[in-house]
C-alpha cells in the first residue's frame, strides 16, 4: 500500500538483533510507536494510551498511518512501561482512569499486550484494549482475563464495505466480538463515520445489528471523521484518498447515533 | 497619662465603639479575634462550611443586569480610545475626588476611583514621566503646575530609583537582561488586609496603631525606628482619611459594619482607598468569601436577606471591582496586556483543622460569572484541594468550562507554608493577609543569561559588553561541561545585581510611593518576602538538554559573537516527564534560588522567587537572540513555565507533571502553567467533561503542581474572535497567571495565543 522505497535491513546485522528478536518474542520487549496521557478518548478517565506499532488494516481513514509498520516503532522493554505506567497510577486512580492500549493493532504483538496487562493486574491498573478485533484470534484468554475493557473498532457492518474501508475481512471482528461477550468482557464499540464511506444507511444498520447481539457493550461511540491525520500521510508520502472529504455533519451524525439508539444501545 | 493629655477625638470614638461593636458583632462567637485584630480567628469560629451544589443559586436580577448593562454600554469607547476618560488634573488621594456613581439609585454598593465610572486618575508618586506620557499618549493636556511640582518641588519613586541604581543595574536594565521592574510604576503585590475595616470599624484600627506606635516610641530612634514611626504616622493619617472618604458617600466606617451589606460596603471602601492612593501592578482584594459569608448567614438566619438579595450584594460588588482602572502607558500594556489591575481574590482551600473553608459566598463570587457574564476581573482564583467538597469541585469546574476565568492553585502547598488565611497577590503569590507582604521584584531573563554565558557577557544582539570580566567560550562545538559552569558564573553575578537593583527600588518606594492605607491595614510588624523571578526556563532546558544530549555548533559572526546554533541530533525537552529534560528545570530553578539567597535584602525580607512571565514572554522574547535549543531570534518564550510550545508531545497532563517538579520550596512566590485545551477533550457531556476537569486539577496537584490557568476553548473561537471582535466583547482567556479580554490584546499576543499548544486531547 504504501509508495515509499522500503529500505532494505542489511543481513549483517541479523545476528547483533536477535537478544531483541528474542525479547519479543517473550514478551520482555515489544516495539512502540509512542505514548500519551489522554482524557475522555480512550476510555474512562485521564488515561495512559500506549500505541504499538504495526497494523494489518490500511483504512482510509486511518488517522495514525505512521503506526502501521514495526519497523518504524521503537524497540521498548516491557520494564520501561511498566514503569511509566506505575508512575502514573496516582493520576489513574485521581481520575478513574488507566492503561489503554492503541496502535497500529495491538494484537499484532499480543504475547507483550499480554504480559503489560498482566503487570498492571497486579498494581490495580485498569486495562483497555484498543482493537479492530482483525487479530483477535491471537489474544489469549489470559489476556483478556487481564483486560477490563475492550474499545472495539467495527469500522463497517456490511463485509464488502469493511473490505474497502480497511482491506481486510470483517468476519473475525465479528468473531472476536462474539468471543468478547460470551466470555463476559466488558466492550465499548468505535464505529468512525466517514461520509461517503461508512455512512451509508445500511452499512450503519448492518453494524447495529451486529453490535445489539452482543449483550456486554456498554456503550457505543460514534466518532465523526475529521481530517487531523491528512499531514501524516502527507508527510509518509502515500496517497490519500479522503484529502476531500468533510467532516460529517450534525444532522448525519444524529441520524446515524439514531440508528444505533433504535436498538437500545447508549450512543455517544 | 493625665485625662488632658489624652487626644480630645479619641474619647467619644473609643466609648462609642465599644457599644456598637456589640451589636455589630451580636451572634457572633466570641475568642481572641474579639480583644485583638485576628480575622483569621474569627473566620474560624463563625464561618459556616457549605459541602452542597450550586442549585441553590440565584440568577441576576433586572436591577444588577441594569446597573452592568449601564457601565459595560462604556467598554466599546474605552476600548477603542484605550481610555474612556481622564482626571488630568487631580493626582489621585483617598479623598481627591467627590463621589461617583453608576447609577446612584439602583447601585447597592457604591463607590468609584473618582467622580465618573471609567474616568481614570492620575497618580504621579510612581514616577511623573509615566503619568506625562500616559497623558499625552491619549490626547490629554499635561498640567503644567502639576508637572513642576513633580519634577521641582517633589520627588518620585522613578526619581529615587534612577538616583541610587549602580552602573551595572542600569546595563543588566538596559540591556533586557532584567526585565520590567516597578522602578516607574508601583510596586503593587501588597494585599490589605479590608476585612478588619468592616469587622472592627476604622476607630478600633486606629487605636490598635496607637498602640503599635506606642510600643515604637518606647525604643531608642535609630534610622529603622524612625522609619517605623513615620510609615505608624502615615498609617492612621490614611485610616482617617478613609473615614472621611467613606463620609463622603453618607456612610459611617469609623464603626464595624452591622449587617452583610455593611460588610460589603466597609469591605470595598477600604479596597477603593486602595486603589484611589495606589496604581499597583496588581492591587488584589485578598480571601474574603468566608468572611463575608458570616454577615450573609447571619443576615439570613435573621430575616433580613434572602439568596437573591444575597447574590445581588455580591453581583454589586464583583462590578466595582471589574472597573477599578489606572493611567498606564501603551507600552506598559504591551508588557502586560489588557490594562490588569490584577484585583485578585481568593477562594476556597482547607483550613488547618481540615474544614473546607468553602461556603456558599464562594460560590456566589464563581455565580458572577455568570450573572454578568464571562470577565477577567476580579480575578478569581481557586485554592485547590481533591478534599475540597464535590459539589464545589464539580462547580468550579464547570464554570472553568463555561467562562475560563478561574485560576487554580495547590492549596496544600499554600497553607502549608502561609497557613489557611493566604490569598494570592496578583497570579501566583501566596501571603498571609494583613502579616506578610511581597517587594515585587519582576524577573530576570535567564534564556538571555544563557546566551551571555556563551558570549563572555556580550549581548548577543548588540555585542554591548554588559557583564564584564568574563572570557566568550571558544572553539565550534559546545559541551555542556563548559557552557554549564560558565553559565552557573554569569547566573552568580546576576543574581548579586538583581538583588541590588530589587534593594534600591524598594527603599525608594517605602520613601516616595509609600502604600499607607494598604499598609495601615496590615500588622504593623509583617513579614517581607523578595519576591524575584526568572523568565525563559524552558527555552533554558531545552538549550542545556540539547548541548548535554545533542552537538550543538556556534554560528559566529564577523564581530565574534555567538549569534545561532546548529544543532544535530535528538534531545530530550521539558514537558514530557523525561527526567533527563526535567532534572535540568529543577536543578536551574534551585541553583538560581540558592544564588539569591546569598544576597542580604532590604528590611531582611525572605528570598522567594517565580516561574512566571504574564504576557510578557512575547516582550522577552522579542529580545532575545537565536537560543540552542532552535528557538529563533526573537520568537516568543512559552509563559511561565510553560514547556516550550509544540514540544511537549505527550499530551497536556504529561506537560503539566513535568511542571510539577519544579520543587516549591525553590520557588515560594509561585509556578505559573498555563494550558488550553478543546471541549470535546474533556469529554462527551457537560456531566463528562466537568468530572475530567476535576480529576486533573486533583492529578496535578496531587503530583505537586502549584498553578494550573485552564482555558476551554476552541481554536476557532479564538481566530474568529481576532477577526471580528465586535462580536466578543467579553471572551475571556487565561494567559500566564490572570485572564484577560481576548480582544484587548494585541495583534502579536493574540497569534501568540492561537499559536500555543492546543491540547485536542487532554
Amino acid at each position: 500500500m504504501t509508495t515509499r522505497t522500503r529500505i532494505p535491513v542489511g543481513l549483517g546485522r541479523e545476528p547483533a538483533r536477535s537478544p531483541e528478536l528474542e525479547a519479543r518474542r517473550t514478551g520482555d520487549a515489544g516495539i512502540v510507536h509512542s505514548w500519551e496521557l489522554v482524557t475522555a478518548v480512550d476510555g474512562p478517565g485521564t488515561r495512559m494510551t500506549l500505541f504499538l506499532s504495526g497494523c494489518p488494516l490500511r483504512c482510509q481513514y486511518c488517522q495514525n498511518p505512521d503506526t502501521w509498520h514495526m519497523r518504524d516503532g521503537t524497540h521498548t522493554t516491557l520494564d520501561t512501561i511498566v514503569e511509566r505506567v506505575a508512575r502514573y497510577r496516582s493520576v489513574f486512580a485521581a481520575t478513574g482512569g488507566g492503561l489503554t492500549i492503541s496502535g497500529g493493532e495491538p494484537l499484532m504483538q499480543p504475547t507483550f499486550v499480554e504480559r503489560i496487562f498482566a503487570a498492571c493486574r497486579a498494581m490495580g491498573v485498569h486495562t483497555a484494549l484498543d482493537t479492530s478485533g482483525n487479530l483477535g484470534a491471537r489474544a489469549s484468554d489470559a489476556l483478556l482475563d487481564d483486560t477490563d475493557l475492550v474499545l472495539l473498532d467495527v469500522k463497517s457492518g456490511l463485509a464488502e464495505t469493511y473490505w474497502q474501508v480497511t482491506t481486510r475481512e470483517l468476519a473475525p471482528t465479528v468473531a472476536f466480538g462474539d468471543r468478547l461477550s460470551a466470555r463476559g468482557n466488558r466492550i465499548w464499540v468505535r464505529f468512525v463515520l466517514v461520509p461517503g464511506l461508512t455512512d451509508g444507511f445500511d452499512n450503519v444498520e448492518a453494524v447495529a445489528e451486529i453490535v445489539s447481539r452482543w449483550p456486554t457493550v456498554e456503550r457505543v461511540e460514534v466518532l465523526p471523521f475529521h481530517q487531523m491525520g491528512s499531514s501524516k500521510w502527507e508527510r509518509l508520502g502515500v496517497p490519500y484518498t479522503l484529502a476531500d472529504t468533510r467532516p460529517p455533519d450534525d444532522a448525519l451524525v444524529e441520524r446515524v447515533r439514531g440508528q444505533f439508539r433504535s436498538r437500545g444501545l447508549t450512543v455517544w | 497619662m493625665t485625662i488632658s493629655e489624652i487626644p480630645i477625638d479619641a474619647l467619644p470614638a473609643d466609648t462609642l465603639a465599644a457599644d456598637t461593636a456589640l451589636d455589630a458583632w451580636r451572634g457572633f462567637p466570641r475568642g481572641p479575634w474579639t480583644e485583638r485584630i485576628d480575622l483569621r480567628d474569627f473566620i474560624q469560629r463563625t464561618f459556616t462550611p457549605y459541602a452542597g451544589d450550586a442549585a441553590f443559586l440565584r440568577g441576576a436580577t433586572p436591577r444588577t443586569t441594569a446597573v452592568w448593562n449601564r457601565v459595560s454600554a462604556l467598554f466599546p469607547a474605552e476600548r477603542e480610545r484605550g481610555v474612556l476618560d481622564v482626571d488630568a488634573s487631580t493626582p489621585s488621594t483617598i479623598t481627591s475626588h467627590a463621589p461617583g456613581y453608576i447609577d446612584e439609585a439602583n447601585e447597592i454598593i457604591v463607590g468609584l476611583q473618582t467622580d465618573a465610572p471609567l474616568k481614570r486618575a492620575i497618580m504621579p508618586f510612581g514616577g511623573w514621566r509615566l503619568v506625562a506620557n500616559a497623558l499625552e499618549t491619549y490626547g490629554y493636556e499635561v498640567p503644567a503646575d502639576l508637572e513642576k511640582i513633580f519634577t521641582t518641588y517633589r520627588k518620585t519613586h522613578n526619581d529615587g530609583v534612577f538616583d541610587v541604581y549602580p552602573p551595572a543595574v542600569k546595563r543588566a536594565r538596559h540591556s533586557h537582561l532584567i526585565t520590567g521592574l516597578p522602578d516607574a510604576y508601583g510596586r503593587g503585590r501588597i494585599i490589605g488586609d479590608y476585612r478588619r475595616v468592616a469587622l472592627y470599624g476604622v476607630d478600633r484600627l486606629i487605636e490598635a496603631k496607637r498602640e503599635e506606635r506606642a510600643r515604637l516610641d518606647e525604643l531608642t530612634s535609630s534610622e529603622h525606628v524612625i522609619r517605623d514611626r513615620e510609615e505608624n504616622a502615615e498609617q492612621i493619617r490614611a485610616l482617617r482619611e478613609l473615614i472621611a472618604m467613606a463620609a463622603s458617600y453618607g456612610f459611617d466606617v469609623s464603626r464595624p459594619a452591622a449587617n452583610a451589606r455593611e460588610a460589603v460596603q466597609w469591605l470595598y471602601f477600604a479596597y477603593l482607598g486602595a486603589v484611589k492612593e495606589q496604581n499597583g501592578a496588581a492591587m488584589s482584594f485578598g480571601r474574603n468569601t468566608a468572611f463575608l459569608d458570616a454577615y450573609i448567614e447571619r443576615d439570613v438566619a435573621e430575616g433580613f436577606l434572602d439568596e437573591t438579595e444575597a447574590q445581588e450584594l455580591i453581583d454589586d460588588l464583583v462590578i466595582k471591582l471589574r472597573i477599578v482602572r489606572f493611567l498606564r502607558t501603551p507600552e506598559y500594556d504591551a508588557l502586560f496586556s489588557g490594562d490588569p489591575t490584577w484585583v485578585t481574590e481568593t477562594i476556597g482551600g482547607i483550613g488547618e483543622d481540615g474544614r473546607p473553608l468553602v461556603t456558599r459566598t464562594a460560590f456566589r463570587f464563581l455565580q458572577t460569572l455568570y450573572n454578568l457574564g464571562p470577565a477577567p476581573e476580579p480575578n478569581l482564583t481557586v485554592l485547590w484541594s481533591d478534599a475540597l467538597p464535590e459539589g464545589f469541585k464539580t462547580f468550579c469546574a464547570r464554570v472553568s468550562i463555561d467562562t475560563s476565568a478561574i485560576q487554580y492553585e495547590s492549596d496544600a502547598l499554600i497553607r502549608d507554608s502561609w497557613g489557611d488565611d493566604a490569598a494570592i497577590a496578583c497570579c501566583v503569590s501566596p501571603m498571609r493577609v494583613g502579616k506578610q507582604m511581597q517587594f515585587f521584584g519582576a524577573r530576570v531573563n535567564i534564556a538571555k543569561a544563557l546566551l551571555y554565558a556563551v558570549n563572555g557577557g556580550r549581548d548577543e544582539l548588540t555585542g554591548e559588553l554588559v557583564v564584564p570580566g568574563r572570557e566568550p567560550l571558544a572553539g565550534d562545538v559546545l559541551d555542556y561541561d563548559t557552557v554549564w559552569p560558565a553559565y552557573l558564573e554569569l547566573l552568580e553575578w546576576l543574581a548579586g545585581v538583581y538583588i541590588d537593583a530589587l534593594n534600591c527600588i524598594h527603599v525608594m518606594h517605602d520613601k516616595y510611593a509609600y502604600e499607607r492605607l494598604e499598609m495601615a491595614l496590615h500588622d504593623g510588624e509583617v513579614l517581607r518576602t523578595m519576591a524575584c523571578g526568572i523568565a525563559g526556563l524552558s527555552v533554558v532546558v531545552d538549550s542545556l538538554s540539547a548541548l548535554r544530549y545533542a552537538r550543538v555548533t556556534a554560528v559566529r559572526d564577523d564581530r565574534g559573537l555567538v549569534v545561532d546554533y546548529a544543532v544535530e541530533g535528538d534531545f530530550p525537552t521539558f514537558g514530557n516527564d523525561d527526567d533527563r529534560a526535567d532534572d535540568i528545570a529543577v536543578e536551574v530553578v534551585e541553583r538560581f534560588m540558592a544564588m539569591l539567597r546569598t544576597h542580604p535584602t532590604y528590611r531582611d525580607a525572605v528570598h522567594t522567587q517565580s516561574v512566571l512571565t504574564i504576557t510578557s514572554n512575547v516582550v522577552y522574547g522579542k529580545t532575545t537572540g537565536n537560543t540552542p535549543d532552535g528557538r529563533r531570534a526573537g520568537a516568543p518564550f512559552a509563559p511561565g513555565a510553560n514547556p516550550m510550545n509544540g514540544r511537549d508531545t505527550h499530551g497536556m497532563l504529561t506537560s503539566a507533571l513535568s511542571v510539577a517538579k519544579l520543587p516549591y520550596e525553590s520557588a515560594q512566590d509561585g509556578i505559573s502553567l498555563t494550558t488550553t485545551v478543546v471541549p470535546t477533550g474533556l469529554g462527551h457531556t457537560p456531566e463528562e467533561r466537568a468530572h475530567n476537569l476535576v480529576g486533573l486539577l486533583d492529578a496535578y496537584t496531587g503530583a505537586g503542581g502549584y498553578h494550573l490557568n485552564v482555558n476551554v476553548l476552541t481554536r476557532e473561537t479564538l481566530e474568529d474572535a481576532m477577526a471580528h471582535p465586535e462580536n466578543y466583547p467579553q471572551l475571556t482567556i487565561r494567559v500566564s497567571g490572570y485572564a484577560v479580554n481576548f480582544v484587548r490584546l494585541t495583534p502579536e499576543q493574540q497569534r501568540d495565543v492561537i499559536s500555543r499548544t492546543f491540547h485536542g486531547s487532554v
